[in-house]
């Protein structure tokens, strides 16, 4: 099928928002080429559940094609018009199932080796929606705070590297009580600013509410990440093939695993199904949850904590003592935040407003921190001694 | 990225990938302690090696996929010492390879090995379509099964030995040998235990599937009469490893030792544990490819049947996704196609190179298999690539 040939039934299966944003734009979506039109529907067909920064972005995104004349949407839509595609993906039902057109649609460009043609036709598109859609202006500068380093009692592996040139490096920060100045200091910024999904926080350890915030625990999912790695075991004993099994997580429910259906629920099932080494880490966790909460949420503020996650085992551990339970490795977490804590800043910086957001990620328990913001040098040092609540205060 | 964006990402792809080549260049001059007039940039002052005898190959893919981040720029030359201060002086050092293929470690490897960009999918258990390195090895000069080999850690890999070419294929390709399996077949030797199945999960990106075998592996009672080696031996030996790769590196001494085959192919897996998130892990791994390497250059320095007539080969597979690419997660994957995930390097060394030697134009990963065709003798007659002058 072709997208000309779309109709209304086509959406029978999509949940009941979704369903009624692709009906309403049924004779856009005719327009739109096979090489695009189901990875917007693969945005779509979530709706209901999506975060309301996801789902404003989805509204602007047809309002802004629908505004277009039929000369600018083949002009926008060129690139796609141009990719080659199949018979076989033409007679896939990829209205019904966007995602696993995608991943055909994926296998096929590098097959072909036209990914970087729509590698250069996706950046195209997503730079003139940014362009052309409203700003979206946070109601007060976005904060992302990251706490590193929990269990380490010394350190020799230089932090912040990648971090110094854009910010602030304290070297003296009183560290008593700075927990609870920075968890008090969410919950203020929450108190003041009620954004639906607005603040996050996120915690590798066991760590699981704060007043206002969205809550995302490694702790507190346990359950759910071993009911879901016992579901793997069966799939696997059944011989289940690689791409089966990635289907098979792509459609879990956050019912199976013992969750309700809230856009957070199904956030915190997506981080076990979608992420890689989110199921074995806790850092992997806290990195890849961080980074999708900022990338769909769209907070104005998160606090991600890291904590020790599990050591790896050697090949003579795993020959030795094969199911021995692998102990806490705090050093190598250490080094897993460190960058983890920069990738949480460059998804900080890929929101509106970027040049106006504030960072901070602190050494926990240590005197170590570093701070980036608007009215701190780059690439500047202090040796005063501060806490973390003064700290705060000058970002 | 607006005002404090990473420094590649205003750059175009050209620019990006010559900037890498830059930072490798700068770089490796620091490390040699020359000056910008000295002989790294193509001068042909170092001395090229004689190649008494039979020639040999070793070819040792830096896998699976290290950025320049960890590895030739200033921050990541920590983790590779061996490669900087020991090997590359003394190497032809390719600055800029670019792989135009798919970013899948077994079908990226077997483009390697055919020197054509292959497009099966990367996890079916497949042969590549077009001829192998060792294919055109053995045919052409008539050599037998025994000089050929490639040792893998990756269970995915088992079917790299030999094509599918009907000109070619069944017979006529290397062995290939997967340490990780025999160990897990010597651990469970005659008690059908599947405690150790977890050994055979290493493929990073789908870290739960272990693919069932087909084609030409070798089981581990023909591994150990071929290797000298009793399976006791070989599992004591293993108790004391810290990972994959390092079993590979012993698996590939006693294949030099008792078979001493011409061409030995030698893929490294470990840093691909990346796809984990882990950074901490990714840079070990880096760290004890690096010093693998320094310890396989030190055995062909070591074996009389190696010494002063092999020309050693190390390079990645590919890269990884470069930090600043909002469609990636940085390190961890090689998703994007971005042109740091394409550009990576590579090291000739011994026989037919030259030492202390930079070469900076752009080559093709698929050139490989051709320049090994012009140290051997044969004819690459399927491959994209083109000979490497400088090795040839």
């Amino acid at each position: 099928m072709l997208p000309n040939q779309l109709s209304a039934d086509q959406f029978r299966s999509y949940p009941s928002e979704a369903r009624q944003l692709a009906t309403g734009n049924l004779e856009l979506l005719r327009q739109l080429p096979l090489g695009f039109v189901p990875l917007l529907l693969q945005e779509l067909i979530a709706y209901d559940w999506r975060f309301p920064a996801e789902q404003r972005e989805l509204n602007a995104q047809f309002k802004y094609l629908s505004s277009l004349s039929g000369g600018q949407l083949r002009q926008l839509m060129a690139p796609f018009e141009q990719l080659r595609l199949t018979g076989d993906l033409e007679r896939l039902d990829w209205a019904g199932s966007p995602g696993q057109f995608s991943e055909r649609l994926t296998a096929h460009l590098w097959t072909t080796r036209q990914i970087e043609g729509f590698r250069t036709a996706a950046e195209g598109y997503i730079e003139k929606i940014r362009v052309a859609m409203p700003k979206d202006v946070p109601p007060v500068p976005r904060l992302g705070i990251v706490a590193i380093g929990q269990g380490v009692k010394q350190n020799r592996y230089p932090l912040f590297r990648r971090l110094r040139p854009h910010g602030v490096y304290y070297a003296h920060v009183e560290p008593r009580g700075g927990w609870q100045i920075l968890r008090e200091a969410v919950a203020a910024r929450a108190a003041a600013h009620p954004v639906p999904y607005g603040h996050w926080y996120i915690d590798g350890g066991a760590g699981d509410a704060a007043p206002g915030a969205a809550c995302v625990s490694w702790g507190a999912l346990e359950p759910v990440r071993a009911m879901l790695l016992e579901r793997v075991r069966k799939a696997m004993q059944a011989g289940i093939g690689s791409e089966a099994l990635r289907t098979m997580l792509a459609q879990t429910d956050p019912g199976d695993l013992g969750l309700g259906g809230t856009a957070l629920d199904r956030f915190r099932v997506s981080l076990f199904t979608e992420g890689s080494g989110t199921q074995i880490y806790s850092t992997t966790f806290v990195q890849w949850a961080a980074r999708e909460a900022l990338r769909r949420a769209q907070p104005v503020t998160l606090l991600a904590r890291f904590a020790p996650r599990v050591r790896e085992m050697s090949l003579g551990d795993l020959v030795t003592n094969p199911h021995a339970q692998p102990p806490p490795d705090p050093e190598g977490a250490l080094i897993d935040a460190d960058m983890g804590a920069y990738y949480t800043w460059l998804s900080l910086q890929r929101l509106s407003a970027a040049d106006q957001s504030r960072f901070l990620v602190w050494f926990e328990e240590h005197g170590e921190a570093l701070a980036i913001a608007p009215a701190l040098k780059a690439g500047g040092v202090c040796d005063d001694r501060i806490d973390l609540h003064e700290l705060l205060t000058r970002l | 990225m607006p005002g404090r964006g990473p420094s590649f990402s205003s750059l175009s792809p050209r620019e990006a990938a010559q900037a890498v080549a830059h930072s490798r260049r700068d770089f490796l001059r620091a490390a040699a302690g020359l000056c910008a007039s000295a002989p790294l940039f193509g001068l042909p002052l170092g001395r090229k090696n004689a190649a008494p005898g039979v020639r040999k190959a070793v070819v040792v893919t830096f896998g699976g996929g290290a950025r320049d981040e960890e590895t030739f720029t200033p921050e990541g030359q920590e983790n590779i010492p061996h490669l900087l201060h020991e090997l590359a002086p003394r190497s032809t050092f390719f600055s800029q390879v670019i792989n135009r293929g798919i970013l899948g470690h077994y079908v990226a490897t077997a483009s390697l090995a055919t020197g054509v960009y292959e497009t099966f999918n990367n996890f079916a258990s497949v042969p590549p379509d077009n001829p192998t390195v060792f294919e055109y090895f053995r045919k052409d000069l008539k050599r037998p099964a025994s000089d050929a080999w490639v040792v893998a850690p990756s269970n995915g890999f088992h079917r790299i030995g030999e094509s599918g070419h009907r000109s070619y294929g069944l017979g006529m390709g290397a062995g290939v040998i997967l340490p990780k399996r025999l160990l897990a077949a010597g651990l469970a030797s005659g008690s059908n235990d599947s405690r150790f199945d977890h050994l055979l999960r290493d493929n990073y990106e789908t870290p739960y599937y272990a693919p069932k075998l087909g084609g030409h592996e070798f089981e581990l009672n023909q591994v150990a009469e071929l290797l000298n080696l009793s399976v006791h031996d070989f599992v004591a030996h293993a108790q004391n490893l810290r990972s994959a790769d390092e079993l590979s590196v012993y698996i590939a001494r006693q294949l030099m030792r008792e078979l001493a085959p011409s061409l030995l192919w030698i893929t490294l897996h470990d840093i691909d544990v990346a796809h984990a998130g882990t950074y901490s892990l990714y840079l070990e791994a880096i760290q004890r490819a690096d010093r693998l390497c320094a310890e396989i250059w030190a055995m062909v320095q070591r074996e009389p049947e190696y010494a002063g007539k092999t020309t050693l080969f190390i390079l990645p597979d590919f890269g990884r996704d470069a930090d600043s690419d909002a469609g990636g997660n940085g390190f961890q994957h090689h998703r994007t196609g971005d042109p740091l995930s394409r550009t990576t390097w590579m090291l000739a060394l011994g026989a037919g190179a030259r030492e202390n030697l930079v070469v900076d134009r752009p080559i093709d990963s698929t050139d490989l298999v051709p320049t090994l065709g012009s140290l051997f003798g044969f004819s690459a007659r399927f491959a994209q690539g083109k000979p490497l002058p400088e090795l040839s």
